[in-house]
């Protein structure tokens, strides 16, 4: 019996080994009809991260740009691949000097700018960009159908904010074309950082007729779009990959060295990033500290760059939270240390911890305005904290704290953030922290209402000036979320809005610092940064703290061997 | 027969039709009943612009002038433009982004059908022997590791292979090849594969010792014959069964491959959308997917109707 | 004939006329006996007994708060007998020191390393490196920690997540562009473990009357299986982890399994159209896609602050999933109606409710439990696959799907912290699946009597 199950075994086998070679066959043959129609849904890449031959790179994007019509973009990926591809008046040098881009030259008084616009200028289907591109850009900007989220940057052009609320019509806006070539523009009140403003996306050039031809669906696809950068976008598949080409018709040599920059791979995931790197397949990557010890090993040459973006506790000040009273807020700020969250709890060499709300590389006067105006130093002090908090107990009349009201995101760092400070504030304080966790949208939902006591935010650049941060904190400014208002901070904020000597504006910044400080309006954390590795072969690329995130504007390959 | 046939398959999709209408207003209670609002950002935004981009999306509406008109486009099969790809229309996402989730579905489907008959067969060969113990010692595997951790995992295997060779024989991540499918299809089929193994295993140890295997062996049919024309063929049928659900499963079930991967995926993009609170992709997608599982498990019936005749049509 | 009562003799006790069969058994004995039988079952069964006690009883042995942290002890592996030498508090450094080359001011240990440097010719400003390995002829500084884009400052002082060990610092001139050059100075430094009397009181390792001083050493908290990123132990986060993840495993396939089975014995024995109606709307339930509208239920029910998102998730579960019950036991009940017995009792006047309740709910529990045994794992993957999306339970509660989530991402570095987590999935999944296998088995009627 068990010999001819043995039998029966050996000849099954044969015949199951047959079957098996039949299934992978028609497998094979699946797959590869599968592979065919794939094809089609995702841009196949080849080449690599360094493709020397062609003179092409291969790049990861974390998220597919979600809107590239660039009059209404607002997030880091649109601005990293616009600012690739088409360029405004000014534009930014590799040292994060402010250089000329559409325009040669320009000049800036109190009450308005003029802007002279070079004659090479060209959009990719051979036309003159020309001052009219400009005002009819702006024009749309502020136009309520259009209904742009970042019209609020362009306010300091006469009649902009009136314009976009629906009070006036559109061509009153205060920017004129003097012929194909000078732009004009009338200022709503003086505004000395203007030239920096100019550089951001919201700000540049539409061809008119190029944009009734779209229908509506401007910024679409690659086709949907006119470029005059260093680059044109010659093929987008949504969320998979991208092809960026040289810009024959651009006007400039600094710029564009690459003839082709492939997007190869969309993906949040810094894991898989890391990986296609580690594979050879992308030319650069962002390591979180959990991949320094393997980067270590493989002996890369680490690099890193500050992200721009300041983190802080922003309290409340609305009516009958506890977060009111002045003596609370120094408690929960000296019993806190950004050094121990940042270099124990997160574990980040590329982060710094916080004293200020403006990070260190803003620019004074001549270099760096925190080495001009150093900001008060960090104290951490416990027992201070504590007597603090038995002054503020008093002044509140209360037996016992109530539970505060902690806002986070759901992102790895918002968890850790908001655990770190419940254990502490819970150590070194008794208080206790609910922690409420929300989506994105959730949070800045609840932010609005003011649904909070604490909430871990954080604040990015928009333009190169100490005033995209001075300003959050003032009573008109709707980011300013914990609704803090005093009558000191809007005077320090319109001096620096306005003032045209750049050492008393300077001053305005380091008063306000001092204020920030002195009436805890934010318990500083810290400014984000960049660990991160590139292909050797790679040079010239950068992290940038104002502008896009990653910029391969000024990237050129080395070849191997060769100096 | 052929009329009570045709009123069959009608009343089955009227059927499906009202099921339709009910996970669209499901998905649109449920969602307009989340807190938060899609149209924030990082900026906040002036009462002026604010107002601009209700009027734009008819978010200014009354919520339930706001059903109504949704459930009039999605009769016109309009699923509307995407808050956060703002160019985008939802139908062009999911016409861009299913098939890439169906490709992956359908090999993973394919690939775990075939393992798993083949596994499964030669697990009841070598009943309580090694190959026995080795396969089904994978097959727990399979079930009890969450595929998260799986797809990881095998992620890592890959770049430690391809450093290896010193070359890419398989990529990491992406789309657009026949390789870049390969891995992450074998992740999504293998709890289906495990599963689909010890069905036939079970299946087939029963049939192996029954009666009409002993009456063949006994007549002195080859034991060859034996086994394709009775045992796997016999053994076959449980595993086809459980074949149609499955499919639906997997073709809906990819988020955690494709967000390991980079696969530019449909349910990867549902799960961005759910973060950003996109209403018009979120109740697109739900509805889509529920309409795309109504029709599969409709046309299984029907098939099924024509493969087996014990199983009668209503 | 006439006869005589004597005729009639009394047979005695019959016992032994049933004795060619066994002992009657009930079927629930029966099914003990066939599950005892089975290995497998039995062992799952243990692991599921020995899986409880964890949860329940583990944290009464283990006493050891779960949220208490310990940043100089974070993601440690595994591993017992750490010793730290006491030294005098923190005292913020100002940078003052000797001057010479690249050299360590005052004591490197875990609390800080102080390094101070000459500026080294032709730099215009300098950045500093640590290393766990020496430069190479690759010139792999290891990771930046600071730079300093002038000469004024020629001193950093490094905090970042030092542990005892050897590293190698690293100072590399500049060029006026602010990039790293070639020209650059090593050293290599030795870190021990160190702590302060505050901190090793605040965490209970001396007591206020210690009479321990700086310069003595002290044995640090025991974690048998490791720390996670924040210092915590790893054995209670499990332990505490396991309170949601079972909960919700365990609660949840309850909750819908008994709904479910009080939906379909309704639909079953009401039939007509009150039953089409019914099953109606658990078809369309059916028809949601599960995971797409799990997410969906998830944020809708929102959480507030403190609250851990347990119940959500347990509500979402529930009314998404009930209807594969409901209709096992209408399918169930329909078949019942037709049996004898069922049949007998009415005609004896039974009513229906009498009916539902002694007759035929008895006999769905067979299949009823095992569906319940196989929806426990779906459950547990289900939490899982939330937390690895970012939609699981709130911090600080953990649950074993966080806590793998969050030990993917470190994976390579500190893999205890996704080992352990994945690992108590992994055998609580097994163990129900197996368990599940062997109920169903042991309940089987076709296969009473054969074994």
């Amino acid at each position: 019996m068990k010999q001819r199950a043995g039998q029966l075994n050996l000849a099954a086998l044969r015949q199951l080994a047959l079957l098996a070679a039949y299934a992978f066959g028609g497998l094979a043959l699946v797959v590869w009809l599968l592979g065919l129609a794939a094809s089609r849904t995702g841009g196949a890449v080849a080449g690599g991260a360094i493709d020397a031959q062609n003179n092409a790179i291969t790049i990861a994007l974390r998220t597919e740009p979600p809107q590239l019509d660039y009059g209404r973009a607002t997030d880091s990926s649109s601005i990293v691949v616009l600012s690739h591809t088409i360029e405004g008046l000014l534009s930014y040098d590799d040292n994060m000097a402010l250089i000329p881009g559409v325009a040669e030259r320009y000049e800036l008084r109190e009450d308005g700018a003029t802007f002279w616009l070079r004659e090479d200028a060209r959009w990719s289907n051979g036309e003159p960009v020309t001052a009219h591109d400009f005002v009819f850009a702006w024009r749309r900007v502020q136009d309520p159908a259009t209904a742009s989220a970042y019209a609020f940057i362009m306010y300091p052009v006469k009649n902009a904010e009136a314009i976009n609320r629906g009070e006036l019509p559109i061509e009153s806006l205060g920017v004129r074309a003097l012929g194909e070539r000078v732009l004009e523009v009338e200022f709503e009140r003086p505004t000395p950082y203007f030239d920096k403003l100019v550089a951001f996306v919201t700000f540049y050039p539409i061809n008119e007729e190029f944009f009734a031809s779209t229908n509506g669906r401007f910024g679409a696809s690659a086709n949907m779009l006119l470029y005059n950068g260093p680059y044109v976008m010659n093929e987008w598949v949504h969320s998979a990959s991208m092809r960026w080409d040289r810009n024959p018709g651009y006007w400039g040599e600094h710029k564009g060295w690459l003839d082709t920059i492939h997007v190869g791979y969309i993906t949040q995931d810094v894991n898989a990033r890391l990986n296609l790197f580690k594979d050879g397949q992308i030319a650069d990557t962002q390591l979180v500290p959990q991949m320094l010890g393997e980067a270590m090993e493989r002996r890369w040459q680490i690099d890193r760059s500050m992200d721009g973006t300041v983190f802080f506790l922003q309290l409340n000040f609305r009516e009958g939270r506890i977060t009111t009273n002045r003596n609370f807020r120094k408690a929960l700020l000296l019993a806190q240390d950004p050094v121990e969250f940042v270099y124990k709890a997160l574990k980040e060499p590329s982060y710094l911890p916080a004293v200020s709300l403006f990070p260190f590389w803003v620019r004074g006067v001549d270099g760096y305005f925190r080495q001009e105006h150093p900001p008060p130093p960090h104290e951490y002090n416990v027992a201070k904290a504590r007597q603090h908090l038995e002054l503020a107990r008093r002044e509140l009349g209360l037996e016992e704290f109530p539970p505060l009201h902690f806002l986070a995101d759901d992102s790895p760092i918002g968890a850790i953030t908001s655990e770190y400070y419940q254990a502490v504030y819970a150590r070194n304080l008794g208080l206790e922290l609910r922690i409420d966790k929300q989506i994105f949208k959730q949070r800045l939902a609840k932010m609005d209402a003011g649904e909070f006591d604490i909430v871990a935010s954080g604040w990015g650049p928009d333009y190169d000036d100490a005033l995209t941060f001075g300003d959050l904190f003032s009573s008109w400014n709707l980011n300013n979320r914990g609704r803090y208002a005093s009558a000191e901070m809007d005077a320090f904020i319109r001096v620096a809005q306005s003032e045209l000597d750049p050492a008393r504006r300077m001053k305005a910044f380091a008063d306000i610092q001092q204020l920030v400080h002195d009436d805890v309006v934010i318990v500083p954390m810290y400014e984000r940064g960049w660990s991160f590795v590139v292909d050797p072969q790679l040079k010239g690329f950068q992290r940038r703290a104002v502008g896009p995130e990653v910029d391969y504007s000024y990237a050129w390959i080395e070849e191997r061997g060769g100096e | 027969m052929g009329q009570g046939m045709a009123w069959y398959v009608l009343k089955r999709l009227l059927q499906g039709v009202l099921t339709v209408w009910f996970i669209a207003t499901a998905t649109f209670f449920a969602m307009h009943n989340v807190p938060g609002d899609p149209l924030l950002n990082d900026r906040a935004m002036t009462p002026a612009i604010r107002a601009n981009l209700e009027a734009r999306y008819g978010l200014d509406q009354p919520l339930f002038n706001q059903y109504l008109i949704y459930l009039g486009n999605l009769a016109r099969g309009d699923f509307g433009v995407s808050f956060t790809q703002e160019n985008r229309e939802v139908n062009d996402i999911i016409r861009e982004h299913f098939p890439v989730s169906a490709t992956l579905g359908i090999l993973a489907v394919l690939f775990a059908a075939v393992g798993g008959v083949l596994w499964g067969a030669l697990t009841a060969l070598y009943r309580n022997r090694l190959p026995d113990y080795v396969i089904m010692f994978l097959v727990i595997l399979g079930i009890s590791v969450p595929s998260f951790v799986i797809a990881a995992l095998s992620q890592l295997g890959l770049v430690a292979v391809n450093n290896l060779a010193g070359r890419s024989v398989l990529p990491v991540a992406g789309w657009g090849t026949v390789f870049h499918m390969l891995t992450p299809a074998l992740v999504l089929g293998m709890s289906t594969m495990a599963y689909l193994t010890r069905l036939m295993r079970s299946s087939m140890l029963e049939i192996i010792d029954s009666d009409f295997v002993r009456t063949a062996r006994s007549k002195g049919v080859p034991p060859a014959l034996i086994f394709s024309r009775h045992q796997l063929r016999n053994a076959i049928l449980p595993v086809v069964t459980v074949l149609g659900p499955q499919i639906a499963a997997i073709t809906t079930g990819g988020f955690v491959v494709e967000l390991v991967f980079a696969i530019p995926g449909l349910g990867r993009f549902f799960v961005e959308a759910v973060q950003q609170l996109d209403y018009t992709v979120i109740m697109g997608t739900t509805v889509f997917y529920g309409a795309f599982l109504v029709f599969m498990v409709i046309v299984v019936d029907l098939l099924y109707g024509f493969i087996d005749p014990r199983v009668r049509l209503q | 004939m006439m006869h005589k009562a004597a005729d009639f003799l009394p047979l005695g006790e019959q016992r032994d006329i049933h004795g060619i069969s066994r002992p009657s058994l009930s079927y629930w004995q029966d099914a003990w006996l066939r599950l005892k039988a089975n290995r497998r079952a039995l062992v799952s069964l243990w692991l599921v007994i020995g899986l409880l006690l964890f949860t329940i009883a583990g944290p009464w042995l283990w006493r050891i708060d779960p949220a208490a942290q310990d940043v100089d002890q974070i993601s440690l592996s595994p591993g017992f007998g750490r010793d730290a030498l006491i030294v005098a508090d923190y005292q913020p450094w100002d940078g003052s020191g000797a001057a010479g080359p690249l050299h360590v001011i005052g004591e490197a240990n875990s609390q800080a390393v102080r390094l101070k440097w000459d500026a080294l010719p032709g730099a215009n400003g300098h950045r500093v490196y640590r290393n766990v390995f020496p430069v190479g002829p690759e010139l792999a500084y290891g990771m930046p920690l600071a730079e300093f884009y002038n000469n004024a400052t020629l001193h950093h002082e490094d905090r970042l997540d030092l542990r005892p060990g050897r590293y190698f610092y690293s100072v590399v001139a500049l060029d006026g562009n602010g990039k790293v050059t070639d020209n650059y100075q090593s050293l290599e430094v030795d870190v021990r473990r160190v702590t302060t009397l505050a901190d090793a009181m605040q965490r209970g390792l001396i007591s206020e009357q210690s009479e321990l001083a700086i310069g003595d050493s002290v044995k640090l908290r025991w974690h048998p299986l490791g720390t996670d990123y924040l210092g915590r132990d790893m054995l209670a986060r499990l332990m505490a982890g396991a309170r949601v993840s079972l909960f919700i495993g365990i609660v949840a396939p309850m909750l819908f399994v008994l709904f479910g089975v009080a939906f379909g014995a309704t639909a079953g024995f009401l039939g007509g159209k009150a039953d089409q109606f019914m099953m109606r709307f658990a078809d369309f339930v059916v028809a949601l896609p599960f995971l797409l509208f799990m997410i969906l239920f998830k944020i809708a029910f929102g959480i507030g602050p403190g609250e851990s998102g347990v119940m959500p998730m347990l509500v979402a579960l529930v009314l998404l999933m009930w209807p594969a019950t409901a209709r096992l036991v209408r399918g169930q009940i329909l078949q019942l109606r037709e049996q004898g017995y069922v049949q007998a009792s009415q005609l004896l006047g039974a009513r229906k409710s009498y009916l539902v309740a002694r007759h035929m709910l008895p006999n769905t529990f067979g299949v009823v439990l095992v569906t319940l045994t196989f929806e426990i794992p779906k459950a547990i993957f289900t939490e899982a696959f939330l937390s690895f999306i970012g939609m699981g339970v709130a911090p600080p509660t953990p649950s074993w799907g966080s806590m793998s989530n969050e030990g993917i991402a470190t994976m390579l570095t500190t893999p205890h912290e996704l080992i352990f987590p994945a690992l108590f999935i992994s055998v609580t999944v097994l163990a129900f699946n197996l368990l599940g296998d062997g109920l169903r088995d042991a309940l089987d009627a076709r296969m009473r009597n054969t074994g």
